[in-house]
Protein backbone atom coordinates (compact mmCIF):
# COMPACT_ATOMS: atom_id res chain seq x y z
CA UNK A 1 0.00 0.00 0.00
CA UNK A 2 0.98 3.26 -0.33
CA UNK A 3 2.34 4.94 2.84
CA UNK A 4 0.07 7.58 4.28
CA UNK A 5 1.83 8.12 7.96
CA UNK A 6 5.01 9.07 8.67
CA UNK A 7 8.30 6.02 9.16
CA UNK A 8 9.54 6.57 12.46
CA UNK A 9 12.39 7.80 11.89
CA UNK A 10 10.76 10.54 10.31
CA UNK A 11 8.76 11.56 12.77
CA UNK A 12 9.43 15.15 14.08
CA UNK A 13 9.90 16.11 17.66
CA UNK A 14 10.37 19.26 19.63
CA UNK A 15 13.87 21.59 19.35
CA UNK A 16 15.49 23.74 20.74
CA UNK A 17 14.25 27.46 21.34
CA UNK A 18 16.40 30.42 20.23
CA UNK A 19 14.93 33.68 21.93
CA UNK A 20 14.85 36.97 20.44
CA UNK A 21 17.10 39.41 21.43
CA UNK A 22 15.94 41.71 25.02
CA UNK A 23 13.99 44.60 24.21
CA UNK A 24 12.79 43.00 20.41
CA UNK A 25 8.88 44.82 20.00
CA UNK A 26 7.97 43.36 16.38
CA UNK A 27 8.94 39.03 17.22
CA UNK A 28 8.10 36.38 14.71
CA UNK A 29 8.44 33.13 15.74
CA UNK A 30 9.81 30.62 13.01
CA UNK A 31 9.29 26.61 13.56
CA UNK A 32 11.85 25.02 11.54
CA UNK A 33 12.28 21.96 10.30
CA UNK A 34 15.76 20.25 11.35
CA UNK A 35 17.24 17.16 9.86
CA UNK A 36 20.76 15.95 10.13
CA UNK A 37 21.05 12.46 8.81
CA UNK A 38 24.75 12.56 10.79
CA UNK A 39 23.74 12.50 13.89
CA UNK A 40 21.05 9.57 13.57
CA UNK A 41 18.47 11.45 15.35
CA UNK A 42 14.90 12.06 14.60
CA UNK A 43 14.09 15.44 12.27
CA UNK A 44 13.05 18.15 15.15
CA UNK A 45 11.24 21.40 14.95
CA UNK A 46 13.94 24.07 16.23
CA UNK A 47 12.67 27.86 17.23
CA UNK A 48 13.78 30.94 15.95
CA UNK A 49 11.89 34.04 17.51
CA UNK A 50 12.96 36.67 15.24
CA UNK A 51 12.43 40.52 15.35
CA UNK A 52 11.31 41.66 12.18
CA UNK A 53 11.95 45.30 12.15
CA UNK A 54 15.32 44.15 11.99
CA UNK A 55 14.58 41.69 9.24
CA UNK A 56 13.47 41.72 5.29
CA UNK A 57 9.58 41.25 4.59
CA UNK A 58 10.44 37.81 2.57
CA UNK A 59 10.55 34.74 4.25
CA UNK A 60 13.86 33.95 2.69
CA UNK A 61 15.29 37.10 4.60
CA UNK A 62 14.25 35.85 7.98
CA UNK A 63 16.11 32.10 7.04
CA UNK A 64 19.37 34.24 5.83
CA UNK A 65 19.03 35.89 8.92
CA UNK A 66 18.95 33.26 11.02
CA UNK A 67 21.46 31.75 8.91
CA UNK A 68 24.06 34.55 9.39
CA UNK A 69 23.16 35.93 13.03
CA UNK A 70 21.72 33.09 15.13
CA UNK A 71 22.38 29.67 14.16
CA UNK A 72 25.21 28.70 11.39
CA UNK A 73 24.00 25.34 10.82
CA UNK A 74 20.77 25.60 9.53
CA UNK A 75 20.82 24.55 5.75
CA UNK A 76 18.83 25.51 2.42
CA UNK A 77 18.94 26.09 -0.98
CA UNK A 78 19.08 30.07 -2.17
CA UNK A 79 20.10 31.54 -4.89
CA UNK A 80 18.45 34.49 -6.60
CA UNK A 81 16.14 35.65 -4.09
CA UNK A 82 13.60 37.09 -6.72
CA UNK A 83 11.85 34.39 -7.58
CA UNK A 84 13.30 33.35 -10.97
CA UNK A 85 15.75 30.32 -9.84
CA UNK A 86 13.32 28.23 -7.83
CA UNK A 87 15.92 27.17 -5.39
CA UNK A 88 14.18 28.36 -2.25
CA UNK A 89 11.32 26.07 -2.93
CA UNK A 90 9.85 24.90 0.45
CA UNK A 91 6.62 24.12 2.88
CA UNK A 92 5.63 27.19 4.25
CA UNK A 93 2.76 27.42 6.65
CA UNK A 94 1.29 24.71 4.72
CA UNK A 95 1.81 25.28 1.05
CA UNK A 96 4.47 24.57 -1.28
CA UNK A 97 6.06 28.20 -2.58
CA UNK A 98 9.83 30.17 -3.03
CA UNK A 99 10.69 31.53 0.49
CA UNK A 100 11.45 34.37 -1.67
CA UNK A 101 8.42 35.11 -2.89
CA UNK A 102 6.76 34.89 0.10
CA UNK A 103 6.21 37.39 2.27
CA UNK A 104 6.08 37.05 6.20
CA UNK A 105 3.01 39.00 7.39
CA UNK A 106 1.13 36.75 4.88
CA UNK A 107 1.66 34.18 7.75
CA UNK A 108 -0.69 34.71 10.60
CA UNK A 109 0.70 32.30 13.23
CA UNK A 110 3.82 31.18 13.92
CA UNK A 111 5.68 30.61 10.86
CA UNK A 112 6.49 26.90 10.19
CA UNK A 113 8.74 25.57 7.48
CA UNK A 114 8.87 21.93 6.23
CA UNK A 115 11.15 20.78 3.23
CA UNK A 116 9.34 20.16 -0.02
CA UNK A 117 6.92 17.09 0.96
CA UNK A 118 7.44 13.48 0.56
CA UNK A 119 11.01 13.51 -0.70
CA UNK A 120 13.75 12.41 0.75
CA UNK A 121 16.08 15.16 3.10
CA UNK A 122 19.31 15.94 2.85
CA UNK A 123 19.72 18.27 5.54
CA UNK A 124 17.26 20.73 7.36
CA UNK A 125 15.65 21.66 4.25
CA UNK A 126 17.39 20.23 1.22
CA UNK A 127 15.40 17.72 -0.29
CA UNK A 128 17.08 15.15 -2.37
CA UNK A 129 16.20 15.99 -5.85
CA UNK A 130 18.12 13.32 -8.06
CA UNK A 131 15.13 11.17 -9.07
CA UNK A 132 12.69 14.08 -10.55
CA UNK A 133 15.75 15.55 -12.12
CA UNK A 134 16.44 12.31 -13.93
CA UNK A 135 12.56 12.44 -14.87
CA UNK A 136 12.86 15.57 -16.08
CA UNK A 137 15.83 14.69 -18.07
CA UNK A 138 13.99 11.54 -19.53
CA UNK A 139 11.53 13.78 -21.19
CA UNK A 140 14.37 15.24 -23.30
CA UNK A 141 13.58 19.17 -22.29
CA UNK A 142 15.34 20.45 -25.57
CA UNK A 143 14.69 21.38 -28.95
CA UNK A 144 14.58 17.70 -31.08
CA UNK A 145 14.64 18.67 -34.74
CA UNK A 146 16.08 16.95 -38.04
CA UNK A 147 15.96 20.03 -40.46
CA UNK A 148 18.89 22.25 -39.85
CA UNK A 149 18.25 25.67 -38.88
CA UNK A 150 18.16 27.84 -41.86
CA UNK A 151 22.15 29.42 -42.24
CA UNK A 152 22.68 32.55 -40.28
CA UNK A 153 19.43 32.27 -39.09
CA UNK A 154 17.06 31.54 -36.09
CA UNK A 155 14.33 28.90 -36.47
CA UNK A 156 11.15 30.77 -37.27
CA UNK A 157 8.14 30.97 -35.46
CA UNK A 158 4.58 32.75 -36.31
CA UNK A 159 3.35 34.86 -33.19
CA UNK A 160 0.32 32.62 -32.80
CA UNK A 161 2.93 29.69 -32.77
CA UNK A 162 5.06 31.33 -29.93
CA UNK A 163 2.07 32.16 -28.16
CA UNK A 164 1.27 28.11 -27.31
CA UNK A 165 4.44 28.23 -25.16
CA UNK A 166 2.97 31.32 -22.90
CA UNK A 167 2.34 29.35 -19.55
CA UNK A 168 5.14 26.74 -20.11
CA UNK A 169 8.28 28.63 -20.22
CA UNK A 170 7.73 30.47 -17.26
CA UNK A 171 8.04 27.19 -15.41
CA UNK A 172 11.79 27.62 -13.05
CA UNK A 173 11.28 23.85 -12.05
CA UNK A 174 11.00 24.74 -8.29
CA UNK A 175 9.07 21.61 -8.21
CA UNK A 176 6.65 23.29 -5.90
CA UNK A 177 3.57 21.49 -8.04
CA UNK A 178 5.05 18.03 -7.98
CA UNK A 179 5.53 17.68 -4.51
CA UNK A 180 2.16 19.33 -3.60
CA UNK A 181 0.62 16.42 -5.78
CA UNK A 182 -1.08 13.37 -3.50
CA UNK A 183 -0.66 11.00 -7.24
CA UNK A 184 3.30 11.93 -7.48
CA UNK A 185 3.24 11.24 -3.54
CA UNK A 186 2.31 7.70 -4.17
CA UNK A 187 3.66 6.46 -7.55
CA UNK A 188 5.89 9.19 -8.58
CA UNK A 189 8.53 6.41 -8.31
CA UNK A 190 7.00 5.81 -12.14
CA UNK A 191 4.25 8.78 -12.16
CA UNK A 192 6.27 11.98 -13.78
CA UNK A 193 4.19 14.47 -11.74
CA UNK A 194 3.26 17.97 -12.64
CA UNK A 195 6.40 19.65 -13.35
CA UNK A 196 7.97 17.54 -15.68
CA UNK A 197 4.61 17.02 -17.34
CA UNK A 198 4.58 20.63 -17.99
CA UNK A 199 7.76 20.71 -19.37
CA UNK A 200 6.82 17.48 -21.30
CA UNK A 201 3.97 19.61 -22.81
CA UNK A 202 6.31 22.90 -23.35
CA UNK A 203 8.85 20.57 -25.98
CA UNK A 204 5.46 18.95 -27.49
CA UNK A 205 3.50 22.67 -28.31
CA UNK A 206 6.56 24.16 -29.78
CA UNK A 207 6.26 24.94 -33.38
CA UNK A 208 9.89 24.23 -33.96
CA UNK A 209 10.02 21.01 -32.46
CA UNK A 210 9.76 17.43 -35.11
CA UNK A 211 9.61 15.10 -32.26
CA UNK A 212 6.20 16.07 -31.33
CA UNK A 213 5.28 12.06 -31.79
CA UNK A 214 7.90 10.36 -29.98
CA UNK A 215 7.46 12.35 -27.80
CA UNK A 216 3.77 11.29 -27.01
CA UNK A 217 4.59 7.70 -27.00
CA UNK A 218 7.32 8.00 -24.45
CA UNK A 219 4.35 9.40 -22.40
CA UNK A 220 1.59 7.29 -23.23
CA UNK A 221 1.90 5.16 -20.08
CA UNK A 222 -0.80 4.51 -17.15
CA UNK A 223 1.73 5.80 -14.64
CA UNK A 224 4.64 8.51 -16.38
CA UNK A 225 0.88 10.19 -17.46
CA UNK A 226 -2.52 8.80 -16.49
CA UNK A 227 -2.14 9.20 -12.85
CA UNK A 228 -3.05 12.94 -12.97
CA UNK A 229 -6.59 12.74 -11.85
CA UNK A 230 -7.23 16.33 -11.91
CA UNK A 231 -6.34 16.83 -8.19
CA UNK A 232 -5.13 20.86 -8.68
CA UNK A 233 -2.83 20.85 -6.28
CA UNK A 234 -0.29 21.76 -9.00
CA UNK A 235 -2.30 24.59 -10.00
CA UNK A 236 -3.04 26.02 -6.69
CA UNK A 237 0.71 25.94 -5.08
CA UNK A 238 2.89 27.07 -8.42
CA UNK A 239 4.41 30.08 -7.26
CA UNK A 240 4.57 31.52 -10.17
CA UNK A 241 0.89 31.18 -11.23
CA UNK A 242 1.13 28.08 -14.05
CA UNK A 243 -1.87 25.73 -14.28
CA UNK A 244 0.71 22.50 -15.11
CA UNK A 245 -2.85 20.49 -14.85
CA UNK A 246 -4.37 22.02 -17.82
CA UNK A 247 -0.76 21.44 -19.76
CA UNK A 248 -1.19 17.37 -18.87
CA UNK A 249 -5.13 17.93 -19.98
CA UNK A 250 -3.70 19.28 -23.20
CA UNK A 251 -1.30 16.25 -23.46
CA UNK A 252 -3.93 13.67 -22.87
CA UNK A 253 -6.26 15.28 -25.83
CA UNK A 254 -3.53 14.95 -28.11
CA UNK A 255 -3.18 11.26 -27.38
CA UNK A 256 -6.51 10.81 -27.81
CA UNK A 257 -6.23 13.04 -30.94
CA UNK A 258 -3.69 11.43 -32.84
CA UNK A 259 -5.55 8.24 -32.31
CA UNK A 260 -8.35 9.28 -34.49
CA UNK B 1 8.31 -7.01 -11.94
CA UNK B 2 11.10 -9.36 -12.43
CA UNK B 3 14.09 -10.00 -9.92
CA UNK B 4 16.81 -8.71 -11.95
CA UNK B 5 15.57 -5.10 -11.59
CA UNK B 6 15.36 -5.17 -7.66
CA UNK B 7 18.60 -6.68 -7.58
CA UNK B 8 20.29 -3.77 -9.60
CA UNK B 9 18.14 -1.18 -8.32
CA UNK B 10 21.13 0.38 -6.22
CA UNK B 11 23.79 0.49 -8.82
CA UNK B 12 21.52 1.68 -11.87
CA UNK B 13 21.99 5.36 -12.41
CA UNK B 14 18.77 7.61 -12.05
CA UNK B 15 18.01 7.96 -15.42
CA UNK B 16 18.02 4.23 -16.22
CA UNK B 17 15.79 3.65 -13.20
CA UNK B 18 13.11 6.35 -14.39
CA UNK B 19 13.08 4.85 -18.54
CA UNK B 20 13.21 1.59 -16.65
CA UNK B 21 11.72 -0.77 -18.97
CA UNK B 22 9.88 2.13 -21.52
CA UNK B 23 6.59 3.75 -21.55
CA UNK B 24 3.82 0.78 -21.80
CA UNK B 25 2.37 2.09 -25.23
CA UNK B 26 -1.31 2.10 -23.66
CA UNK B 27 -2.83 4.03 -21.27
CA UNK B 28 -5.19 6.55 -22.96
CA UNK B 29 -7.68 4.46 -24.64
CA UNK B 30 -8.28 3.05 -21.20
CA UNK B 31 -8.71 6.82 -20.19
CA UNK B 32 -10.78 7.63 -22.82
CA UNK B 33 -13.35 4.98 -22.67
CA UNK B 34 -13.88 6.40 -19.11
CA UNK B 35 -14.20 9.76 -20.13
CA UNK B 36 -16.81 8.44 -23.01
CA UNK B 37 -18.56 5.91 -20.82
CA UNK B 38 -19.07 8.62 -17.57
CA UNK B 39 -21.17 10.73 -20.40
CA UNK B 40 -23.02 7.60 -21.55
CA UNK B 41 -24.31 6.71 -17.82
CA UNK B 42 -25.39 10.59 -17.27
CA UNK B 43 -28.56 9.93 -19.14
CA UNK B 44 -29.07 6.09 -18.42
CA UNK B 45 -28.84 6.76 -14.72
CA UNK B 46 -31.46 9.48 -14.62
CA UNK B 47 -33.68 7.45 -16.60
CA UNK B 48 -32.69 4.56 -14.68
CA UNK B 49 -33.55 6.40 -11.10
CA UNK B 50 -36.33 8.18 -12.49
CA UNK B 51 -37.84 4.71 -13.70
CA UNK B 52 -37.18 2.96 -10.62
CA UNK B 53 -38.64 5.51 -8.25
CA UNK B 54 -41.44 5.91 -10.26
CA UNK B 55 -41.99 2.02 -9.91
CA UNK B 56 -42.51 2.07 -6.35
CA UNK B 57 -45.71 1.05 -5.23
CA UNK B 58 -46.51 -0.80 -8.67
CA UNK B 59 -47.04 -4.53 -8.01
CA UNK B 60 -44.83 -7.21 -9.39
CA UNK B 61 -46.65 -8.42 -12.75
CA UNK B 62 -46.84 -4.64 -13.24
CA UNK B 63 -42.19 -4.41 -12.60
CA UNK B 64 -42.22 -7.39 -14.89
CA UNK B 65 -43.64 -5.58 -17.89
CA UNK B 66 -42.29 -3.04 -17.63
CA UNK B 67 -39.21 -4.54 -17.40
CA UNK B 68 -40.20 -6.93 -20.63
CA UNK B 69 -40.89 -3.65 -22.73
CA UNK B 70 -37.69 -3.88 -25.53
CA UNK B 71 -37.41 0.19 -24.84
CA UNK B 72 -36.44 -0.51 -21.12
CA UNK B 73 -34.83 -3.49 -21.60
CA UNK B 74 -32.43 -2.51 -24.08
CA UNK B 75 -31.88 0.26 -21.95
CA UNK B 76 -31.22 -1.61 -18.54
CA UNK B 77 -29.10 -3.80 -20.79
CA UNK B 78 -27.00 -0.64 -21.51
CA UNK B 79 -26.85 0.28 -18.78
CA UNK B 80 -25.71 -3.02 -16.91
CA UNK B 81 -23.03 -2.99 -19.44
CA UNK B 82 -21.53 0.69 -19.00
CA UNK B 83 -22.07 0.65 -15.70
CA UNK B 84 -20.08 -2.54 -14.74
CA UNK B 85 -17.22 -1.48 -17.32
CA UNK B 86 -16.74 2.27 -15.95
CA UNK B 87 -16.42 0.41 -12.38
CA UNK B 88 -14.64 -1.75 -12.96
CA UNK B 89 -12.24 0.28 -14.61
CA UNK B 90 -12.77 3.72 -12.13
CA UNK B 91 -11.98 0.82 -9.57
CA UNK B 92 -8.41 -0.39 -11.42
CA UNK B 93 -7.44 3.45 -11.26
CA UNK B 94 -7.88 3.66 -7.71
CA UNK B 95 -6.28 0.08 -7.31
CA UNK B 96 -3.54 1.40 -9.23
CA UNK B 97 -2.92 4.68 -7.77
CA UNK B 98 -3.16 3.02 -3.68
CA UNK B 99 -1.30 -0.47 -4.10
CA UNK B 100 2.16 -0.36 -4.83
CA UNK B 101 3.25 -3.81 -4.59
CA UNK B 102 3.08 -5.78 -8.52
CA UNK B 103 1.95 -8.70 -7.55
CA UNK B 104 -1.11 -7.51 -4.76
CA UNK B 105 -1.91 -4.78 -8.06
CA UNK B 106 -2.16 -7.11 -10.11
CA UNK B 107 -4.28 -9.62 -8.20
CA UNK B 108 -7.08 -6.50 -6.84
CA UNK B 109 -7.55 -5.57 -10.17
CA UNK B 110 -8.45 -9.18 -11.83
CA UNK B 111 -10.42 -9.52 -8.64
CA UNK B 112 -12.49 -6.09 -9.47
CA UNK B 113 -12.76 -7.25 -12.85
CA UNK B 114 -13.87 -10.47 -12.19
CA UNK B 115 -16.76 -9.32 -9.75
CA UNK B 116 -17.92 -6.90 -12.09
CA UNK B 117 -17.79 -9.56 -15.06
CA UNK B 118 -19.73 -12.42 -12.96
CA UNK B 119 -22.22 -9.64 -11.25
CA UNK B 120 -22.58 -7.78 -14.73
CA UNK B 121 -23.79 -10.94 -16.97
CA UNK B 122 -25.91 -12.14 -13.78
CA UNK B 123 -28.04 -9.11 -13.91
CA UNK B 124 -27.81 -9.16 -17.74
CA UNK B 125 -29.48 -12.49 -17.81
CA UNK B 126 -31.74 -11.53 -15.29
CA UNK B 127 -33.10 -8.92 -17.61
CA UNK B 128 -33.03 -11.07 -20.88
CA UNK B 129 -34.76 -13.88 -18.87
CA UNK B 130 -37.36 -11.57 -18.05
CA UNK B 131 -37.76 -9.70 -21.90
CA UNK B 132 -36.88 -12.63 -24.13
Amino acid sequence: MATFTLPKNSTIGAGKTFKAEPGAKNVKSFKIYRFDPDTGENPRYDTYEIDLDKCGPMVLDALIKIKNEVDTTLTFRRSCREGICGSCSMNIDGMNTLACLKPIEDVKKDVRITPLPHMPVVKDLVPDLTHIYAQLRSIEPWLKSDTPPPPDEERRQSKEERAKLDGLWECILCFCCSTACPSYWWNGDRYLGPAVLLQAYRWIADSRDEYTGERLDNLEDPFRLYRCHTIMNCAATCPKGLNPAQAIGEIKKLMVERQG
Amino acid sequence: MSDVSKVTVRQRSALGRVRGMGSAKQGSHHWWVQRISSMALLPLMLWFVISVASLAGHSYADTILWIGHPFNATLLLLTIAIGFQHTASGLQVVIEDYVADEMSRMAAVLAVKAACTLFGVLAALAVLKIAV
